[in-house]
């Protein structure tokens, strides 16, 4: 499973197909020591957090560390259009530009012309540090495009990250390969380990010429997913495990996936809302199925999150993204201006911008080891939620108005923990228009207690004061984490001398549908 | 009766080409097709025809009942 965020761009005819998506993803063993400092997987923890062989692994990759995924990007190359199962959250059929969601794409490319995307966009965009193989179908069910693909673009950019993310099926078959290739993240699938569970999420399995249906095809799956999962942890390949949470199918079982693939060396479990709407054309959306709200799955990634880390960050994009997770670069690369385009690899110049992250990222951190000795002393119980502007590189960088999306802090006595994120660009959604954009963005932060942004507007800032979140610009361009302590630390203050009212934010909304741009007819992403 | 490919159902996924025993399916402009002199139905491979189990639309791979059914 990943994210074309570009209105009216021309898909092919091969892009007809789109496809599920399988979210990629990493492996084994951030943190497990604990601790109030871990948030996703070597957030803010960081590379203390970690063993170094496994920090060296992570520290650049977006999808595995929640810390570099301010500073880096990766790309999804959609080169995998077959599948082997069926889940009743996909839809092969559904074609649509606009979606953002996995599995979706525009365009299939051929391993030659991924090969040939990858350098311009690696050549273009320094920060490009991750290729992943997500679809639109399974990779694994598509081996000689995907590892095509990965042996080429090995061979002309070794620095480059190579990973998967597969439902797992296939996966025992592969992984001796993987390991061949130097893939060194791999995501699986998995949402369930109980056939009677899983036979309300997969309609069939199509394994060694022969469709499997029902619990038969749960069961088969779930084994061999664990399979894949113990070779991997074996192999030294750092493993996440993706789930999709069902609300009233999967939700309360998840605790259950999260102690079994913790035993069996998952390094990391990212729990992501359904997406689910009429439109898509899903069994789940047809259906009615709906998808848990913000608090519901925060309490779930919560519950989880005791031993393991939790993936929180993930934007759940498409098989074709580019760019930083939550942006999507990928209308800039079609096939048509790559071929025209006059590729410069270049090495030196790529790690010149890695060098100056690690700059940049010690100075966050040491600025929030500074802020939080501020709240030394502070022995109070109460948590907030703040929502976060940001266009990346860890600071507070963005107008409220241009935010397609707000990131999610969780502050105690212990720090800034980043929690999640929440998307507001506008989607097609029956019902809101344009003008109620501003009510979709109070929707969706509705359980914050402030929003911390570079610029607002006196009008955006009037709605959301009488919404009860406060509208915070004075640390306009400062670092995240920091900004959020010392924001926190004065609204402690102000709680002590009454000055703010101690009430409890409700629940907020996790956004689905399609996107579609500002000004665009709201019909044509449906 | 081989089976077809109603083109207007095809994702175009490719899932079906490599299954295919008798190599009939290709893909031609993005869709693929079925040679019906290749077609067998399977018969004599595998309990039930490959296109039909891997793809991932209900209704694609159909009989195509403008040829005689086939024989071994």
């Amino acid at each position: 499973m990943e994210a074309l965020m570009e209105p009216g761009r021309v898909s092919e005819r091969f892009s007809k197909l789109k496809g599920l998506a399988i979210a990629v993803a990493p492996h084994k063993g951030c943190g497990s020591s604990g601790g109030s400092g871990k948030s996703s997987c070597g957030s803010s923890a960081g590379s203390g957090d970690l063993p170094p062989d496994v920090w060296e692994k992570v520290k650049n990759h977006p999808c595995y560390s929640e810390e570099a995924h301010h500073h880096y990007a990766r790309m999804h190359v959609a080169v995998a259009p077959a599948c082997n199962i069926q889940c009743n959250y996909c839809n092969r059929k559904y074609d649509c530009a606009n979606e953002s969601r996995p599995g979706v794409v525009s365009e299939r490319l051929t391993p030659e012309q991924a090969a040939r995307k990858v350098l311009a966009v690696a050549s273009e965009i320094p920060q490009m540090t991750v290729l992943g193989i997500a679809g639109p179908g399974d990779p694994l069910a598509n081996p000689d495009k995907t590892f095509g693909t990965f042996d080429r673009v090995f061979k002309a950019a070794p620095d480059i990250k190579l990973c998967l993310s597969t439902n797992g099926l296939a996966l025992p078959d592969h992984v001796a390969r993987i390991k061949d290739f130097k893939v060194d993240h791999v995501t699986i699938t998995i949402n369930m380990i109980d056939p009677e569970v899983g036979a309300r999420i997969y309609p069939w399995v199509f394994f060694r010429h022969k469709r499997y249906t029902g619990k038969d095809a749960a069961k088969l799956l779930s084994e061999r997913q664990l399979e894949g999962l113990e070779m991997l942890t074996q192999a030294g390949i750092l493993c996440k495990v993706n789930s999709v949470m069902i609300p009233g199918i999967n939700d309360d079982h998840l605790v259950e996936v999260n102690k079994a693939v913790k035993s069996r060396g998952a390094f990391l479990h990212n729990i992501m809302p359904l997406i689910s709407a009429p439109e898509h054309g899903t069994v789940f959306g047809l259906s009615g199925q709906r998808g848990p709200t913000a608090q519901e799955l925060k309490a779930l990634q919560d519950k989880c999150e005791g031993e393991m880390n939790m993936m929180r960050h993930c934007r759940q994009c498409r098989a074709d993204a580019v760019g930083l997770l939550g942006e999507d670069r990928g209308a800039e690369f079609t096939t048509e201006r790559i071929e025209s385009m006059e590729v410069q690899y270049d090495a030196g110049k790529r790690q010149a911008y890695r060098d100056s992250v690690e700059v940049e990222r010690s100075a966050r951190r040491a600025a929030r080891e500074q802020e939080l000795l501020t709240l030394a002393g502070e022995n109070s119980n109460r948590k907030i939620l703040l929502a976060v502007a940001t266009k990346g590189g860890g600071k507070v960088n963005e107008h409220f108005g241009h935010a397609k999306e707000f990131q999610i802090y969780e502050m105690s006595t212990a720090g800034a923990k980043f929690v999640g994120h929440r998307r507001v660009d506008l989607y097609c959604q029956g019902g809101y228009g344009e003008e109620d954009a501003l009510a979709g963005v109070i929707r969706a932060i509705n359980d914050c207690v402030a929003v911390l942004v570079a610029k607002i507007g006196a009008c955006p800032k009037e709605e959301l004061r009488k919404a009860g979140i406060e509208p915070i610009d004075q640390y306009a361009y400062g670092y995240i984490e920091t900004s959020a302590i010392s924001y926190y630390r004065g609204y402690l203050e102000r709680l002590k001398s009454g000055a703010v009212a101690d009430v409890e934010r409700g629940d907020a909304v996790i956004r689905q549908g399609a996107f579609v741009e500002v000004g665009a007819p709201a019909g044509q992403a449906a | 009766m081989p089976y077809k490919i109603v083109a207007s159902q095809c994702t175009g996924c490719s899932a079906c080409e490599p299954e295919c025993p008798n190599k009939a399916i290709s893909e031609k402009d993005g869709i693929f097709l079925i040679d019906p002199k290749k077609c067998t139905e399977c018969i004599g491979f595998f309990d039930e025809p490959q296109c039909v189990a891997v793809c991932p639309v209900d209704k694609t791979c159909i009989v195509d009942k403008s040829f005689p059914r086939y024989q071994k």
